[in-house]
């Protein structure tokens, strides 16, 4: 006996589960590979290459024009994305100049292949058979918009492609927006921590200075440790080198660190005069709304002839170390109440004077204090620093600086920390009479 | 070779002669002459990347050499490492180091905890010169702050370097992390052991012994876009036994134990001083160290080469190696209850206690 079956609805149920599936892990798959990236020109690369991957013979994703630039990026089935920038009018392609306002999409049996411009078709793909244009929809204004191309030979466009392709189109979208948002703010960011940075040190009339700053965060760039070198306003005149650390770490003591390092600045005519300073420095604090106040140490530095004259002052700061030649260490005696907290302060200055070859620590309790260690427990503490600087004579600034973050970092391993900054202000150890040629930034002559 | 300047051929006496003289102004701490001898050979029209990589490398090289052998201590490595900086920095400024970006872009930048810079700075030079747009991030670059750059930018691909082993695991996740935003990593550096092994093992994209071959490999073509769903554990399925994690999170507590007990099988480590006992701490921490790194990548071998190195440097620091054996006994017994472990501590006793003073591999 013979059963006949018709397993032909079988048969498409199981071709529709299939398509399904594969639909799905495509689209599985490029949420998971947009989302990684918050790059907006990586998001459009991938945008390109999966469409022209899975559901194209060619795909270009175009953002919104910048001063009548349009960002297009190209790919070819098979081929690696690549980026241009052309001054082309999007409303010239039926459908993209709506796309990139945010109007709905054009069906792609409306849109006449033969009249696509040259710039949409890459070099090679030859005659166009169909094309589809869809909005990459963004949070509240549009991302963009993908071109897809199928050559004359493959079958055009379906509606329920489309349908699919505006699914894939909703998630590049989202990823190719919050990129957008994310390089804004990144952009805002920068520009506002731009002075709030540590500046980058090197040698000014023939004084060498050098500066490191690691804050406590390790995703953060600024905290509440500071440090500036200005130069004098007259060739002869000392430099002023400020080093300080305001109470408390994170972006709210960063901002307190513009404000001092602006006030000091302001104060520069009066930078042989480190008391004055500090005094007028403690009132502009304690009338200011913050309640925060600041240790720091001030340092005059001019070169005559081979050494270097130092003045220090500290108020309420770690007293600044000075190697000798031979590799001594000595704590310059000077001290003075903190800053920002009461009505009157008072501090001392002292003299001191640097030979080629010496130099003179600044630093922050954030190297002293780091806690750990082989045993884990262990303050790094002054007395340990001052052992790791008796081997550092005669050593070129930068190389201190490094020396002391590294050492400092090195103890703590993995553990949190405080911020911590180094300044070193040193007598270059040779003399070099030779001219200026160009090529160096920084020599000079004695 | 850059086709961008006109390469006069590297007479390799010359170089090697130029090398030797830099090294003497390096070994005395002057940092003129070091950049006056540069600047002359680029003067004389020696390629740049000649100076780079055949006079200023190996001298750095030696810098290295001489720490490990213990005849400069740490402070004048740094010394001479800055002057080496300097003299990099004045071959970058040369009229003759003058290149356009033909190539893409890449970020350099060493691992977090990684303080030798200067390998990576010579690959950024040497990238720049060949006419890429890079990105120099330095050293010590925590991973959060190489992501974030890698999200502001687009650069190709990142040049990751490190020097000693023990930074692998923070290396692992900063390979893997860089790769998670869809960015290939090349690897470089003596972390990633003999022949670049633990590169493949920690699934970087790409390995090169040294600059020149860092830089043939970026200019063979684009590294392919690596799987963003990858995770860093999917490397290495045996850290499923915890060991690692067990040992590298109370490495501070273990290195507490075993001194304490060491100083009861030593009396006479009572009479050491306070900077004595600080050393040993600090070499039983290192021990600690490699020994969680040996494990994160199972590796004896690692462990042993890093025993047999540690009993040459206490030889050299007149420190007698004899109280090796005991400390990884004590450790052994700490931690009685990992297998894995113990296995390495066992090897390494073994080598040390049968054929001492033989390091099989180069440190710097």
């Amino acid at each position: 006996m013979w059963w006949l079956v018709d397993d032909t609805d079988h048969q498409l149920a199981r071709e529709a589960l299939h398509m399904e599936r594969e639909r799905t892990a495509f689209l599985a798959k490029a949420s998971s590979t947009l989302l990684a990236s918050l790059n907006l020109g990586r998001c459009m690369d991938v945008t390109a290459q999966m469409a022209a991957e899975s559901l194209a013979d060619a795909a270009l994703t175009v953002a919104p024009a910048r001063g009548g630039r349009l960002p297009v990026v190209t790919c070819l089935r098979g081929g690696a994305p690549a980026v241009s920038t052309l001054t082309v009018d999007p409303d010239d392609v039926p459908g993209l100049g709506e796309a990139l306002r945010g109007f709905p999409p054009v069906p792609s049996r409306w849109i006449d292949p033969a009249t696509a411009p040259a710039w949409m078709v890459p070099e090679g793909f030859g005659p166009v058979g169909s094309i589809v244009v869809t909005p990459l929809p963004g949070h509240g204004v549009p991302a963009g918009a993908l071109i897809m191309l199928r050559k004359a030979e493959a079958a055009a466009f379906s509606d329920e492609e489309e349908v699919f392709t505006r699914l894939f189109a909703a998630r590049a979208g989202a990823a190719m927006s919050a990129a957008r948002l994310y390089a804004e703010q990144t952009a805002i960011t920068d520009v506002l921590m731009r002075e709030l940075l540590p500046p980058v040190l090197h040698q000014i009339s023939g004084v060498d200075f050098a500066g490191r700053y690691r804050p406590s965060a390790d995703h953060e760039r600024i905290g509440g440790d500071f440090y500036d070198v200005h130069p004098a306003a007259v060739e002869g005149e000392a430099s002023l080198v400020s080093l300080g650390d305001v109470c408390g770490k994170g972006l709210e003591a960063a901002v307190l660190t513009g404000k001092i390092r602006n006030t000091l600045h302001a104060l520069l005519p009066l930078a042989d005069d480190h008391q004055r300073m500090l005094r007028l420095l403690n009132s502009a604090l304690l009338s200011s709304h913050h309640t925060r106040f600041a240790t720091m140490v001030l340092a005059s530095a001019v070169r005559r002839g081979s050494t270097v004259d130092l003045r220090l002052t500290s108020g309420g700061h770690p007293s600044p170390l000075i190697i000798r030649a031979d590799g001594t260490v000595e704590q310059a005696d000077t001290h003075g109440t903190l800053i920002g907290a009461l009505p009157n302060i008072s501090a001392t200055t002292v003299e001191a004077s640097l030979a080629p070859g010496e130099s003179c620590v600044l630093f922050t309790d954030g190297i002293t204090e780091a806690k750990g260690g082989p045993m884990g427990n262990v303050l790094f503490g002054e007395e340990r620093l001052k052992r790791a600087l008796s081997g550092c004579a005669g050593m070129p600034a930068e190389g201190i600086v490094e020396h002391v973050q590294m050492l400092a970092a090195q103890w703590l391993g993995n553990r949190p920390h405080d911020d911590m900054a180094v300044v070193v202000i040193a007598t270059p150890r040779t003399h070099h009479l030779s001219a200026v040629n160009g090529h160096t930034r920084g020599r000079y002559t004695a | 070779m850059s086709t961008s300047t006109p390469p006069r051929l590297p007479d390799a006496g010359h170089v090697k002669q130029m090398a030797e003289q830099l090294w003497s102004h390096v070994a005395d701490a002057d940092e003129h002459a070091a950049t006056d001898l540069v600047l002359r050979m680029l003067d004389e029209g020696t390629d740049p990347e000649s100076v780079l990589l055949d006079v200023i490398a190996p001298v750095q090289g030696r810098v290295g050499e001489e720490w490990a052998a213990n005849r400069i201590s740490v402070a004048q490595e740094h010394a001479a490492t800055a002057i080496n900086e300097r003299a990099v920095a004045a071959v970058s400024v040369h009229p003759a180091a003058r290149t356009t970006v033909t190539w893409g872009r890449v970020t350099v930048a060493c691992v977090d905890g990684e303080w030798h810079a200067l390998p990576a700075r010579l690959l950024a030079e040497v990238l720049k010169l060949r006419g890429w747009q890079v990105d120099y991030l330095g050293a010590q670059v925590p991973t959060p702050h190489l992501i974030a750059h890698l999200h502001s930018t687009r650069a190709d691909a990142v040049a990751l370097s490190s020097s000693i082993a023990t930074r692998l695991p923070t290396a692992h996740a900063a390979i893997t992390a860089c790769q998670s935003v869809g960015v290939p990593v090349l690897v470089g550096g003596a972390a990633f052991g003999p022949g670049g092994r633990y590169a493949t093992l920690l699934g970087a994209d790409a390995w090169a012994p040294d600059a020149r071959t860092a830089a043939d490999r970026l200019a063979q073509g684009r590294l392919p876009r690596p799987e963003t769903d990858h995770q860093q554990f999917d490397d290495l399925p045996h850290l499923g036994d915890q060991e690692y994690s067990m040992v590298a999170r109370n490495s501070a507590s273990l290195v507490r134990t075993v001194f304490t007990t060491l100083e009861d099988a030593f009396p006479a480590m009572r009479s050491y001083s306070d900077l004595q006992r600080e050393r040993t701490a600090e070499d039983l921490a290192y021990i600690v160290e490699f020994l969680a790194t040996s494990l994160y990548l199972d590796d004896a071998e690692l462990f042993t080469w890093f025993i047999t190195w540690t009993a040459q440097i206490l030889a050299a620091r007149g420190v007698p190696a004899h109280s090796l054996p005991p400390a990884l006994d004590l450790l052994a017994r700490e931690l009685k209850d990992f297998p894995r472990a113990g296995r390495m501590l066992r090897a390494a006793t073994h080598t040390l206690t049968t054929a001492p003073s033989t390091a099989a591999r180069n440190t710097a």
